[in-house]
């Protein structure tokens, strides 16, 4: 997607930690000034990724391209990169200033013009200018993120890491924050590397995603590729709530399931044979007749849940459990334990295999 | 009877607490009441007297309390020079040896303190370990190391080495491998890491280590006695003598409360510079 040049280039790295191969032949390639999102469940390699990329591990085998240039070796102090840490790490003897001031005081920058710098940092992060001489571990949790941030900006770097920095913060704060990341991202135009487990978190802020499974890279592509095409059944399901069917072919055309009596008509364009069928919740929609829609399965409303703007439906369809979200005011008169007909078309559903 | 109900918390610290008060808290009020009876008395229902402050201005102790804070002094900075880079080692470097290096610094403090200083007067003495095997396998003919000042200070830096060390080490390990990591991160040198993240993040250890060590030199008198021939008279020693052989109680128990306020307030400085709350780990 990116039409900027390559900054970072990742060839075949590995990274084992004895017996254990943590990262595992991975290629890619990061464009410079993008925002690229790793995501993975925890234990699938995506700190040791950045670990590597920032010079606190060193790759097993492979090659770390810098701007063309292998770095393998170059410590962390010599890489034009930061990272902001999960635990933020900031330095509980110095105050707000002294954290952010530390790498311009590491490079020998002058007192004074560290003062300004640091003081500029703190207004462009929105905090108060007498945070200067605050102590740090005084500071609330969504100040130390922003401390954290500055400290990392000061160091001017060309790329930053972000280890899961917002992973410890409350849902409406945590909101906040990746907005206000994503504005930092624009306002500075530097390469963002983002870590989470959450592929939520990841749509908000990426220009692209990296889904990460047993140290290798399961899709990259943008939020959209990834939202509309996960490509297997890991990537539907780790997106949250999803209707996953396993099916397989009928040989005259269409997909039969375990699940229904009815045989389903396929997405467009799917050559895989036997594998599961995803729809999105709110692709699904309740109908009236057999013609409303290409697949339409008769069922039992069994339970709704509030969402704000939206209601989720479960809908039993024999054993299994349909979700089905809609805007509020699309909800259906129906009550609970009431019959009701689900439908979607097949160019909402998409195949996928294992 | 409600009204004397105990709280919970109060419950649980009663036998402490009376132990305190029992076994610390009367004996030091005995000590600080007997400094102020008349010299060479055994009650203390007399009126009390400041003579054995006085006398103790008059006299020439002062020698006693200059050798003893010089030398816990030395011993201090010695300890803290060798105790530094071990302490930074074991949590750092020597990885699964740091526990045995633990137990080789922990086992002597199993054997009597007094047991080990003979151990090295034997090892010192004349035609003794080191220097009859010097003269039987060279020829060379030294005289007794013992009994010098020198001698003194190893005996204290050898016996108050752990005290220094393990609170040192705790201190270094309590310096989180994350902001080591993000200092040299934001361009740090080794150096650099060293000097601003982790020799002030491990001082509350270090000031630990050294007033536990410098309150315990302060109050030898074992050294002196066994390795230095009584090379040097401490305070301790004054105070010994003062209840033994002189039977002057109440002098003796003003210069224990002198050596008391001189050493609290050396370490009230001390503390007043170092937040007592992160030192006790109350972050």
């Amino acid at each position: 997607m990116s039409s900027n040049s390559p900054i970072f280039e990742l060839r075949q790295i590995t990274k084992n930690f004895g017996k254990l191969t943590a990262v595992d032949h991975i290629d890619l390639v990061i464009a410079e000034g993008e925002f690229l999102t790793i995501v993975g469940p925890s234990g699938s390699g995506k700190t040791t990724i950045v670990r590597m990329l920032a010079g606190m591990e060193t790759p097993t085998s492979g090659d770390l391209m810098l701007r063309g240039k292998r770095i393998n070796d170059l410590p962390a102090n010599k890489r034009p990169t930061c990272m902001v840490f999960q635990s933020l790490a900031l330095f509980p003897h110095r105050s707000v200033g002294e954290n952010i001031e530390f790498p311009l005081k590491m490079s020998g920058v002058d007192k004074r013009e560290r003062r300004e710098r640091a003081l500029e940092l703190l207004r462009q992060l929105q905090l108060p200018e007498d945070y200067y001489g605050k102590n740090v571990t005084k500071c609330s949790g969504g100040e130390r993120q922003r401390v954290a941030l500055a400290r990392a900006l000061a160091f001017d770097p060309e790329i930053l890491f972000f280890d899961e920095p917002l992973s410890a913060i409350d849902y409406k704060l945590r909101k906040t924050l990746e907005k206000e990341l994503k504005d930092i991202h624009r306002e500075t135009g530097k390469t963002f590397i983002y870590i989470t487990h959450s592929l939520e978190e990841a749509m908000v802020m990426s220009d692209r995603i990296g889904v990460l499974k047993a140290g290798r890279f399961v899709q990259v592509g943008t939020p959209d590729e990834i939202y509309s095409k996960p490509a297997n059944k890991f990537i539907a399901e780790f997106m949250g709530d999803v209707n996953i069917i396993p099916v397989k072919s009928s040989g005259t055309g269409k997909l039969i399931s375990p699940y229904f009596e009815e045989s389903i008509v396929p997405p467009i364009g799917s050559d895989i044979t036997a594998g599961y069928l995803v729809i999105r919740p709110e692709f699904l929609r309740f109908v009236s007749g057999k013609s409303d829609a290409d697949n339409v399965i008769a069922g039992k409303l069994y339970n709704e849940y509030a969402l704000g703007s939206r209601v989720q439906y479960q809908v039993r369809v024999g054993e299994h459990v349909f979700i089905v979200e809609k805007l509020r005011q699309q909800a259906p008169a129906a009550g609970t334990d009431s019959g009701v007909m689900i439908g979607w078309d097949a160019k909402d559903s998409v195949m996928v295999g294992n | 009877m409600g009204r004397f109900r105990l709280s919970q918390g109060l419950k649980c610290g009663l036998p402490v607490i009376l132990f305190l008060l029992a076994g610390f808290v009367a004996p030091l009020l005995a000590v600080v009441t007997y400094s102020f009876m008349p010299p060479r008395s055994f009650g203390i229902t007399n009126n009390p007297t400041l003579a054995n402050y006085a006398e103790i201005f008059i006299s020439n102790t002062y020698i006693a309390f200059y050798w003893s804070l010089l030398f816990a002094f030395i011993t201090v900075s010695i300890l803290t020079v060798i105790c530094y880079p071990i302490a930074y080692g074991m949590v750092r470097v020597f990885g699964r040896w740091a526990a045995v290096i633990t137990l080789l610094f922990t086992i002597p403090l199993f054997v009597s303190e007094n047991v080990r200083l003979y151990g090295w007067v034997l090892f010192f003495i004349k035609n003794g370990v080191l220097l009859g095997s010097i003269r039987s396998l060279f020829g060379y003919n030294f005289d007794s190391l013992l009994f010098t000042k020198g001698m003194v200070l190893l005996g204290m830096v050898y016996v108050y080495l752990p005290f220094m060390l393990f609170p040192m080490s705790l201190g270094v390990a309590m310096v989180p491998n994350d902001t080591r990591e993000a200092a040299a991160d934001l361009g740090a040198t080794r150096w650099q890491v060293f000097r601003e993240i982790e020799l002030p993040l491990s001082m509350p250890g270090a000031v630990i280590g050294l007033l536990l060590s410098f309150v315990l030199a302060v109050g030898s008198i074992s050294e002196s006695k066994i390795l230095g021939g009584q090379v040097i008279i401490p305070i301790t020693h004054d105070i010994e003598i003062a209840f033994t052989y002189a039977q002057n109680w109440p002098l003796g128990a003003a210069l224990a409360v002198m050596l008391m306020v001189v050493v609290g307030s050396l370490v009230l400085i001390v503390l007043r510079r170092f937040d007592l709350d992160v030192i006790l780990g109350k972050r």
